[in-house]
């Protein structure tokens, strides 16, 4: 029995590696400023979505929210073995909170059919692991989060090992589904040399516009409008073609997306103040280092 | 969503197991209690499972006015989608005008999905939580929970607001907020909600479940012992544990430390850790992002050892030890074991 899967990924700057200047003024991030990769924890969520394709057959949409150059881990999917990859981008998705971020994944999700929603536990820009349960609810499908390993799959049954922080619990359910799924999970694929070749050359209409805009800097909109529909029409042919949404094509209700479907504001953002302390420098040396112990150890702090 | 509401509650959602009480639900009394006497109104913990009612005086004690008790044999073990769709229904009939939650794996599963049912902002791990006003060109928005926590890498403290989709919600990690005294003498009122479910609002079947104990006790231990990225290799690592056990200490780490495989998870120290307020923590090899910070800041007494002068952790460090730890820590166990 074959499973459709859809897995929601984000494409997140390198939070380690990141610098003061990373932020704007309003406190909101500068994107630019960072390397962006895949989600970490979502290529583990890939990863299950593609070990039950292995196994059962079935299909393995990716879908993102992003800026258009998000279609990088787009093609990063593709690569690993995803079947279909949407890319959902539109400057009215700006500024979304996690509630309005759940809302229009659900919005495109509904469009698709699917047995499996996989989620990577969370992203690593915020940490709050709130968009997998969030976007269960507006599914209306069942959730089981922090998913450390699929144990079976059988008639529309699933059974998943999670972990509860303190243990673990064997759960089942039937499908629809929502996992989420931690990093211990699984150790995700390479990038397969022979899907790269080919897939490295697949676009969304965004990116075949600005390219052939680069291309033909002197061609007339109409021009460049029939250029781009027979590129994409060739890719599509070539199953090249990432796919496109704007909120429109998902008929989203707009007071839930962005700014105003946010309920979430930022009321301040503050630099780290540190506060200063009473401190004194030790010499690296092993008297430095003895008069300290002693010191901690006659005002009792060790015992 | 409930429309904003000023005489609205205070709510702590009491998490509970096998009739046991969770610590988080009492911190997070202590600090309801707080907000709900500057905002002038009473403070209610949540109460749900099945045969449960007993531990309503319990929360009373640790600063609640009011226990809504939900009690259901379905409700006996917890499951997102039962518990959320009780929590639903409560917050629509009552429209509290705050709820916070533990931000442990059942909170953390649980509050996304009360949010988005209610369509309300809610705010996780939050370091802080207090009352404030928050103005916009137009209008001045009064008495505001100010859900403050570290963001973006650590480099700054937001303070995140929900002026207009209420009931403003938030998770808190176990250990930040400190655990009040409990007072027996206090009054209170026991609301015992009827509750309808069915077994198709449960559809997950819980097979088997395992508990373990943590492998270590941060909160508990006087001394913590913590080794970040610096340390370099699991096999170095074996430094803080030796340090560690020279003092009696617990040993802790940072979150890279853990994903680097230096050491297990259940050590980490942090906002998305434990935290822990010991007389005396010990950074090896921290270079002290502010969701570490977030962690051990409250410590009575830090010492850093760091080769990087410039190290974040020496800001708040009261012994700074500028130089190689895989010298440093060798000559503290020394020194320790020549005094004991």
């Amino acid at each position: 029995m074959a499973y459709n899967c859809v897995v929601p990924i984000k494409q997140v700057p390198d939070t380690k590696r990141i610098t003061g200047e990373a932020m704007n003024d309003d406190g909101t991030v500068n994107r630019g400023a960072l390397p962006a990769i895949f989600n970490p924890e979502d290529l583990n969520a890939l990863e299950l979505a593609l070990a039950i394709k292995d196994k059962f057959g079935g299909k393995v949409t990716v879908i993102t929210m992003g800026l258009p150059a998000a279609s990088a881990i787009l093609r990063e999917s593709l690569y690993r073995g995803a079947d279909e990859t949407i890319l959902i981008t539109d400057r009215r998705c700006a500024a979304s909170d996690t509630l309005a971020t759940s809302y229009i994944l659900s919005c495109a999700i509904k469009k698709l059919e699917y047995d499996i929603v996989l989620c990577g536990r969370q992203a690593i820009d915020g940490d709050t692991a709130q968009v997998g349960p969030q976007l269960a609810e507006k599914l209306g499908v069942t959730q089981i989060t922090y998913v450390e390993e699929l144990i079976s799959l059988e008639n529309r049954l699933i059974t998943a090992k999670r972990n509860t922080g303190n243990g673990w619990q064997e759960v089942k359910c039937k499908l629809p589904v929502l996992l989420t799924v931690i990093g211990e999970a699984n150790e995700p694929r390479v990038a397969a040399a022979k899907k790269l070749m080919k897939y490295k050359k697949a676009r969304t209409p965004i990116e075949i516009q600005m390219q052939l805009k680069l291309d033909n800097p002197h061609a007339k909109d109409d021009e460049l409008k029939e250029l781009v529909q027979t590129k994409v029409k060739e890719l599509e042919e070539k199953g090249l073609l990432i796919k496109q949404w704007d909120l429109d094509h998902l008929k989203a209700d707009l007071q839930w997306c962005g700014r105003d479907g946010s309920p979430t504001k930022v009321h301040r953002i503050q630099s780290v103040v540190l506060t200063a302390r009473d401190s004194k420098t030790v010499e690296p040396s092993e008297q430095g280092v003895a008069d300290m112990v002693h010191e901690l150890i006659s005002d009792k702090t060790i015992s | 969503m409930i429309s904003v509401n000023r005489q609205g509650e205070v709510w702590v959602f009491a998490e509970q197991h096998g009739g046991k009480l969770e610590d988080i639900g009492l911190e997070l009394l202590g600090r309801a209690r707080i907000l709900g006497d500057k905002l002038g109104v009473k403070v209610a913990a949540v109460l749900i499972g099945d045969e449960i009612k007993g531990l309503a005086e319990k929360l009373c004690h640790y600063g609640a006015d009011k226990i809504y008790v939900l009690e259901h044999p379905l409700l006996e073990h917890y499951q997102a989608n039962s518990y959320s769709r009780v929590i639903y229904d409560l917050v629509h009939k009552y429209k509290p005008q705050i709820m916070i939650y533990g931000a442990s794996p059942c909170g953390r599963d649980l509050a996304p999905r009360v949010a988005s049912a209610t369509k309300a902002g809610l705010t996780a791990d939050c370091t802080d939580l207090q009352i404030g006003d928050h103005e916009t060109k137009d209008t001045v928005y009064k008495n505001l929970l100010f859900q403050i926590r570290p963001a973006f890498g650590g480099n700054i403290i937001a303070t995140i607001i929900n002026y207009n989709r209420w009931p403003q919600m938030a998770t808190v990690r176990e250990g930040v907020m400190p655990m009040p005294e409990p007072m027996t003498a206090r009054k209170h009122e026991i609301i015992v909600e009827k509750v309808h479910l069915t077994h198709d609002e449960l559809p997950l079947e819980i097979l088997r479940e395992h508990k373990q104990e943590k492998k270590v006790n941060l909160k508990a231990s006087r001394i913590v012992v913590s080794g970040g990225a610096g340390v370099g290799s699991k096999e170095n690592f074996r430094l803080i544990w030796d340090l560690a056990n020279a003092l009696g200490a617990a040993p802790g780490a940072t979150r890279a430390a853990v994903d680097l495989g230096f050491i297990d998870r259940d050590h980490q120290v942090g906002q998305t850790g434990t935290t822990v307020r010991p007389s005396l923590y010990i950074a090896v090899g921290i270079s002290g992002a502010i969701q570490h910070q977030a962690g051990m800041s409250d410590s009575q007494k830090i010492i850093a050892i760091n080769n990087d002068p410039q190290a974040p952790i020496f800001d708040i460090a009261h012994y700074k030890i500028i130089g190689d730890l895989n010298e440093i820590v060798p000559k503290m166990i020394k020194a320790i074991k020549a005094r004991v």
